[in-house]
């Protein structure tokens, strides 16, 4: 394989995917891919369907139709369990942390190291948290408190460490920055850089585009269940971005009035 | 917890004039606490996973009559009465069916998808009506002669000398627990505990096991039955009397065994802290990848193993079983969980919590029928108990939050 297949074939490619709740088309016929080494921002206002469609990757939901191939392979993701197999690590918006449980264990949830005698193996977990996170959040120390008594930047620190340590090829971020404080997504967009740099391909869901502008390679945009379509940052601007998101119009086709209503 | 336990057992020994904190009355409390500790345990769990099991003094009853009718009426016609195997037998086929029975209720809660509630609350009527319909609510006497050691009672004790024994192994456990910690922290340069503490806390533990060995060891045989025992083994009466202990109760033995099985499944294998993610965000559990219903399910089997193992040490102990066995005792273990800190809203709770809280409940018990207190009114004081405990315990609990 040459360098340039490789590059070609995306890290992951979803495409017609489909789920409905009841009569509703949360998502209907929705196809995106992603590159190693790019951030796709997924947006869109809420109940666009953005959530559920990353689920479907996540395993925490199962697609109605479409398909899902990682890296050119077909895959069949149907439990969390699956998709962390592939190498697919999600920082959901809730957090998924158990709140009566230290930080360490909450890394760990699901894929705790364990002795030879099959017990738990809490030191060699704390010690593997304290290297992680000394690398995302060097001033974070409490990793035997129960998560409930940390801030809220710390919770994302946790839930992202657990993300990170299990080296994920793709990783989700639903709303990564939406409880956080201006130092603190500062700190989590430089994380996202570094992840990139590294090759990673990321997923990063917001429903606000000025929080995700910045970092995107392309924007993929939602409404109503359905892709309004993806395009390259380069090539359009905030302003039509919102005319995408609000309206549904593709850039160019919304007129300057239109837009400009967008921010009145 | 312990200042609790601490007032109550100094308020009953003023109240009966000093007749509560003796050996005899402490060893007869720990006997009878023995059953809902052994439960208490399997609650913990249960209530940490965001359910409940009101069923399990009904299982007690179709267990325990299980376990009779196999030795008094079943295996006596296949290997014969009183065969040294027949106590085993019939234990392990209690553990069985308490593992099958509570892990079918466990599935209808976790894959069915009915609240425990509900399936806990139709076990305790189908159990207790399945007990009575078992024996046609005859009483079910006597048990196998081995079995009934599993009660305690005058032949169902160690003596003092292996209580000693007992006493010194929990000592060597304490200490090689502290050095193991400390080793292990070393290993990974985190902080320690200085030297000092380590010892002290060596040292007070020790301290505390051995002193209870000893005062209980000073609860002896009555004189006839010393003297019966003497003269099986071959012993000289001394002119001044003989005095055997004793010692340790099979009951308590089986208590502590429980206690440490339970606590490693709570706090050292995944099992355990799967449960205890479940009950703290059960979302988050299921995206963790963690089997969720399968834990439930085992979660309600091991409660059931509980089960059985305590419906043997009641039957042993009365050496009959009755259909009506084990009535309200679901409460009382619930209660003993609850008021050793165990959340009802679930993710929290510890087993040395409920075992403590088993005595608590039975200290109050035992004490107000040593003072001669009239039943109603022994009911309404630990309801009373139960709900103050637990208000206690959320006021404090909301204090330390803020």
């Amino acid at each position: 394989m040459t360098q340039e297949t490789i590059t070609r074939t995306p890290l992951v490619e979803m495409r017609d995917i489909r789920v409905a709740f009841g009569g509703v088309h949360a998502v209907d016929g929705v196809t995106i891919d992603l590159y190693p080494g790019e951030v796709v921002a997924l947006v869109g206002g809420n109940g666009a369907g953005k959530t559920t469609l990353i689920k479907t990757l996540s395993g925490a939901h199962k697609c109605d139709s479409g398909e899902i191939y990682i890296r050119g392979e077909p895959v069949s993701i149907d439990t969390p369990r699956d998709a962390k197999d592939y190498a697919i690590e999600t920082i959901y918006q809730t957090l998924a942390l158990a709140e009566n449980i230290d930080a360490t264990s909450n890394m760990f949830l699901g894929r705790e190291l364990r002795t030879r005698w099959r017990t738990l193996d809490d030191r060699a977990m704390e010690d593997a948290a304290r290297r992680v996170m000394g690398r995302l959040n060097p001033k974070f120390q409490n990793f035997k408190v129960p998560v409930q008594s940390l801030s809220g930047g710390q919770r994302q620190s946790v839930a992202i460490a657990r993300a990170v340590h299990f080296n994920a090829k793709i990783l989700i971020m639903d709303e990564p920055t939406a409880a956080l404080g201006p130092a603190e997504t500062e700190q989590v967009n430089e994380l996202i850089q570094q992840l990139k740099a590294e090759g990673i391909g990321i997923f990063l869901i917001s429903h606000d585009i000025h929080d995700v502008f910045d970092l995107a390679d392309r924007i993929s945009v939602m409404l109503q269940g359905k892709l309004v379509g993806t395009v390259n940052k380069a090539d359009v601007t905030k302003d039509e971005v919102l005319g995408m998101i609000i309206m549904g119009k593709q850039p160019g086709e919304a007129t300057r009035a239109e837009l400009d209503q967008l921010h009145e | 917890m312990l200042a609790a336990l601490a007032v109550i057992w100094i308020g009953f020994h003023v109240w009966s004039g000093g007749s509560f904190i003796t050996p005899r009355n402490l060893w007869n409390l720990s006997v009878q606490t023995a059953a809902v500790a052994i439960m208490a345990t399997g609650m913990v769990l249960v209530i940490v996973s965001r359910n409940i099991d009101l069923s399990v003094g009904s299982m007690l009853a179709v267990i325990g009559m299980a376990m009779a009718l196999l030795q008094a009426e079943i295996l006596p016609d296949i290997i014969g009465f009183d065969h040294p195997a027949t106590w085993i037998i019939a234990l392990l086929a209690g553990i069985a069916m308490g593992a099958v029975l509570g892990g079918f209720q466990g599935f209808i809660v976790a894959y069915v998808g009915v609240p425990s509630f509900i399936v806990t609350l139709g076990g305790l009527l189908v159990w207790r009506g399945a007990a009575w319909a078992m024996a046609s609510g005859r009483t079910i006497a006597p048990m196998d002669s081995t079995f009934q050691l599993l009660g305690g009672g005058a032949r169902g004790t160690i003596g003092g000398g292996w209580s000693w024994v007992v006493g010194i192994v929990a000592c060597v456990g304490i200490v090689a627990m502290l050095a193991n910690g400390r080793h292990q922290r070393r290993k990974f340069d985190f902080r320690m505990r200085p030297l000092w503490a380590e010892i002290t806390l060596g040292v007070v533990g020790c301290g505390v096991v051995l002193g209870s060995i000893g005062y209980l060891n000073s609860y002896f045989l009555p004189p006839r039955l010393a003297a019966q025992r003497a003269e099986a083994e071959g012993l000289v009466i001394p002119p001044e009397g003989l005095e055997i202990s004793f010692g340790l109760a099979t009951p308590v033995l089986i208590v502590i065994l429980v206690a440490l099985v339970m606590t490693f499944i709570a706090t050292r294998v995944r099992f355990g802290r799967y449960v205890f993610a479940i009950g703290g965000n059960p979302e988050a559990a299921e995206l963790g990848g963690i089997k969720t219903k399968w834990t439930i399910v085992k979660t309600f089997a091991v409660m059931g193993v509980l089960v059985a193992i305590g419906a043997a040490v009641q039957v042993a102990r009365l050496n009959a079983a009755v259909s009506g066995l084990g009535q309200l005792t679901e409460l009382y273990v619930i209660a003993a969980a609850v008021i050793g800190g165990t959340s009802l809203a679930g993710g929290i709770g510890t087993i040395p919590g409920a075992m403590l809280g088993a005595l608590v409940m039975q200290s109050l018990q035992s004490g107000m029928v040593l003072v001669g207190v009239d039943a109603p009114i022994q009911d309404i004081a630990v309801g009373l108990v139960l709900v103050v405990a637990v208000a206690l315990d959320t006021l404090y609990r909301k204090k330390s939050t803020q």
